[in-house]
């Protein structure tokens, strides 16, 4: 393995503020850690000696177990921190609890919040690097990078491809971050919603909205679908999940205006039969559901090793 | 007290219009004249002469909209501080905000406050009362006990009354008083699911939206229920180019309602925000450029009728957190003025328009002898260096509260000396 690439950043807040450069440097990596991963042996140990502390204020099961995993196969030592149970609740404020942890010498803090700015607002705080494991609606890079290795190794590209973005756009840092980057590789992204779930200007963050699903699925070689956010749901902005299936539920209808090579995205977890139809998820033909997942251990160990490579490097 | 002869000073005088180099002579805490020269005014012996190396002499800011932390929170802001910064900004009076802790909805706490104010304050305190008890926008207040106690206007400062009945009684009875009703013109199922304008820059920032329409919603209805009821309305810190529309044609229609815009609305929009910046979380949100600069349009033509600086002093935790968790307000009756000049500088909006928008027409509201030059008035003055370049520290603000929106922007404008009732209370 070679470390020539540069990655001229010292924390990961988000696609926005990144070159596609740094994308394309990170996919490489990538698809590096892929082969480590499916090898017997997994474990390298680049990252030994280094600290990486998971700090989830909002609770997650496949992104936090993802991290854990690629810090440890890079050999760092890894401590998890559920902090919504803990000093939240006795009044502790972001910061102070920043500080804190800050005053035990992480080398990587990786921090999920429910509130947008959150992680940017501590990596203010912090000495170490900081990587966004999704802020608030504004966005979770490293399921972007997944997403966009899962499509460059499916489709052997990544640029001049038709996205379609499907579901609650509104509450979705997923959906922003997969904008952002798939135009930043030039390809034409759709937003496939009812005007309920699509934030305001959407269209001018270079995205083409649809309100018809048919419509906008038509010619698609990608299908990225949303998790519906149940626990959003409270403001009334559908009208029942029967009639969300109906209109903008993936079943295998719809799917046939998209391209014959298409393929099913889901950032998971799902909701079987609100937003997708069981068996098209179950499709390993059209269904990248699983791969996803296998990418997001890969990606995250991408990011983790460009970040501890530039802190060795004496890089700030 | 000795009377005071200003020389050599730039005179502006909103009232008459008058922007001229001249003199201005004060006794007995009044303005007794004005004119070319002392000799021509005729000066009493013993007037003490001070020269005002030919700056900028006008009435004194009678700040519309101020927060004090009195009672409640006087960490945040005492009316020793708040006088201080008042003083230094060249603002002479404060009209203050009546959502302390408790609320001022009751006229023993009212004159709780007019005592403290009178007892430690630099400048002259006029305080608001809250239109509904404990601003909770359920019952009215007692009108008549709090106008006797002083009451210069009622508010419920940044909340909004939801119900149009309720507040449909509140302006009726308001009425039977001659009481100024101001009310925040915002839409409140909107406005409190969201902490910044709705729109592209929202989106791109994840932060829950408010449509600007809230606004131009509210201010509607209020309009309809003021006509209504005849009563005096005013509309506290609009901000968008919809809602001077709504006020036009209010006017057109013979409705003598008013409106006030605070300075962050005019001299910010929403990008202001950058990452996340919780020092421009105020309310309303800072809004597009097109909105802004239909303010300062507003502002020249008079459609906006009071420009306060919404000065809102609170504590470092309360900012220091996500957007959308911060509190929301910044300080600002310290940099009211210098941030205002800009329009002068830049836009070209006469000196005499910004003051009537700053002194006079607050005056008027609030039935103060002031805001003018002419004989009589209260000597309640600022002299200022209208091109003095500097840049604001949020750091060294006299307000107990460093939460300014402006920190680091560099203002052109820098007061001299400020004067409430002939005597000097800063420089």
């Amino acid at each position: 393995m070679t470390a020539t690439a540069s990655f001229p950043h010292r924390h990961l807040l988000g696609i926005e503020e990144m070159a596609p450069a740094d994308i394309v440097t990170i996919l490489d990596r990538a698809d590096d850690c892929v082969v480590l991963n499916r090898a017997a042996r997994k474990k390298r140990d680049l990252l030994k000696g280094l600290t990486q502390i998971n700090m989830f204020f909002e609770s997650s099961t496949r992104t936090l177990a993802s991290f854990e995993l690629a810090g440890k196969r890079l050999g760092a030592d890894v401590m998890n921190m559920a902090v919504k149970a803990s000093s939240v609740n006795k009044g502790e404020t972001l910061i102070d609890t920043a500080m804190t942890l800050n005053a035990m010498h992480p080398d990587i803090l990786v921090v999920r919040h429910d509130q947008s700015g959150a992680v940017n607002l501590l990596a203010q705080k912090v000495n170490c690097s900081v990587i966004n494991a999704g802020d608030g609606r504004r966005e979770h890079p490293t399921q972007a990078l997944l997403d966009a290795l899962t499509i460059r190794r499916r489709k052997g590209k990544l640029h001049r491809l038709t996205v379609a973005i499907c579901g609650d756009v509104f509450h979705s840092r997923v959906a922003r971050s997969n904008i952002h980057l798939l135009n930043k590789m030039e390809n034409r992204v759709r937003i496939i919603a009812p005007p309920t779930l699509c934030p305001a200007g959407i269209d001018r963050l270079g995205a083409e909205v649809f309100h018809d699903m048919r419509a906008g699925l038509e010619g698609c070689d990608v299908v990225m679908m949303l998790r519906l956010q149940q626990e959003r749901m409270a403001g009334g902005f559908i009208p029942s999940h029967r009639e969300y299936f109906h209109r903008y539920g993936l079943d295998e209808e719809k799917l046939s205006e998209a391209n014959s090579d298409v393929i099913v995205m889901h950032p998971g977890p799902m909701n079987r039969g609100v937003e997708i139809d069981s068996d098209l998820a179950d499709d390993i033909n059209r269904s990248v559901i699983q791969e996803q997942v296998e990418m997001g251990v890969a990606v995250r160990m991408a990011v983790l090793e460009l970040l501890a490579e530039n802190r060795a490097g004496g890089m700030v | 007290m000795k009377p005071i002869a200003f020389s050599n000073a730039r005179l502006i005088d909103p009232a008459t219009g008058v922007d001229m180099p001249g003199d201005l002579l004060v006794s007995d805490g009044r303005i007794i004249g004005t004119g070319a020269n002392l000799a021509a005014i005729g000066v009493p012996e013993g007037a003490t002469v001070i020269d005002c190396g030919g700056h900028v002499l006008a009435p004194g800011i009678v700040d519309f909209n101020v927060t004090i932390g009195e009672p409640g929170a006087r960490h945040r802001e005492s009316f020793r501080s708040g006088g201080l910064a008042a003083a230094a900004g060249g603002v002479t009076t404060m009209v203050t905000q009546p959502d302390t802790d408790p609320p001022i909805d009751d006229p023993a706490v009212l004159e709780f406050v007019n005592r403290r104010a009178q007892e430690v304050c630099a400048v002259r305190v006029l305080p608001k009362a809250t239109v509904t008890k404990g601003a909770l926008g359920r019952e009215m207040t007692e009108y008549g006990f709090l106008r006797d106690a002083g009451a210069v206007a009622f508010s419920d400062g940044e909340r909004a009354i939801a119900d149009p009945v309720v507040f449909r009684r509140c302006l009726e009875y308001a009425r039977s008083v001659d009481a100024l009703v101001c009310h925040y013109p915002q839409e409140p199922h909107f406005s409190t699911i969201g902490c910044a304008t709705e729109g592209v820059f929202a989106t791109l920032r994840g932060l829950p939206g408010v449509p600007a329409a809230a606004e131009a919603i509210m201010l509607t209805r209020d309009i309809r229920i003021a006509a209504l009821t005849g009563a005096r309305y005013h509309a506290s810190c609009i901000s968008t180019a919809e809602s001077l529309g709504i006020l036009s044609r209010a006017r057109e229609n013979g409705m003598d309602v008013t409106c006030s815009i605070a300075v962050p609305h005019f001299a910010l929009n929403e990008l202001d925000i950058a990452d996340f910046r919780t020092f421009s979380k105020v309310l309303p949100p800072l809004r597009h450029e097109d909105d802004r600069a239909a303010m300062e349009e507003g502002i020249a033509s008079g459609l906006i009728d009071v420009i306060v600086s919404a000065h809102r002093p609170l504590d470092e935790e309360s900012k220091r957190l996500p957007y959308a968790q911060a509190a929301a307000g910044g300080v600002g009756v310290e940099t009211l003025l210098p941030v205002t000049l800009d329009l002068h500088h830049r836009v070209g909006v006469p000196l005499t328009t910004l003051f009537e928008r700053l002194s006079l027409a607050p005056a008027r509201l609030v039935g103060l002898e002031a805001g003018h030059l002419g004989k009589g008035a209260l000597a309640d003055l600022v002299l200022f260096d209208p091109g003095a370049p500097w840049r604001i520290d949020r750091k060294a603000l006299r307000s107990k509260s460093k939460n300014s929106p402006f920190h680091d922007r560099l203002v052109q404008g820098r007061v001299l000396g400020t004067w409430v009732g002939g005597a000097r209370v800063f420089g």
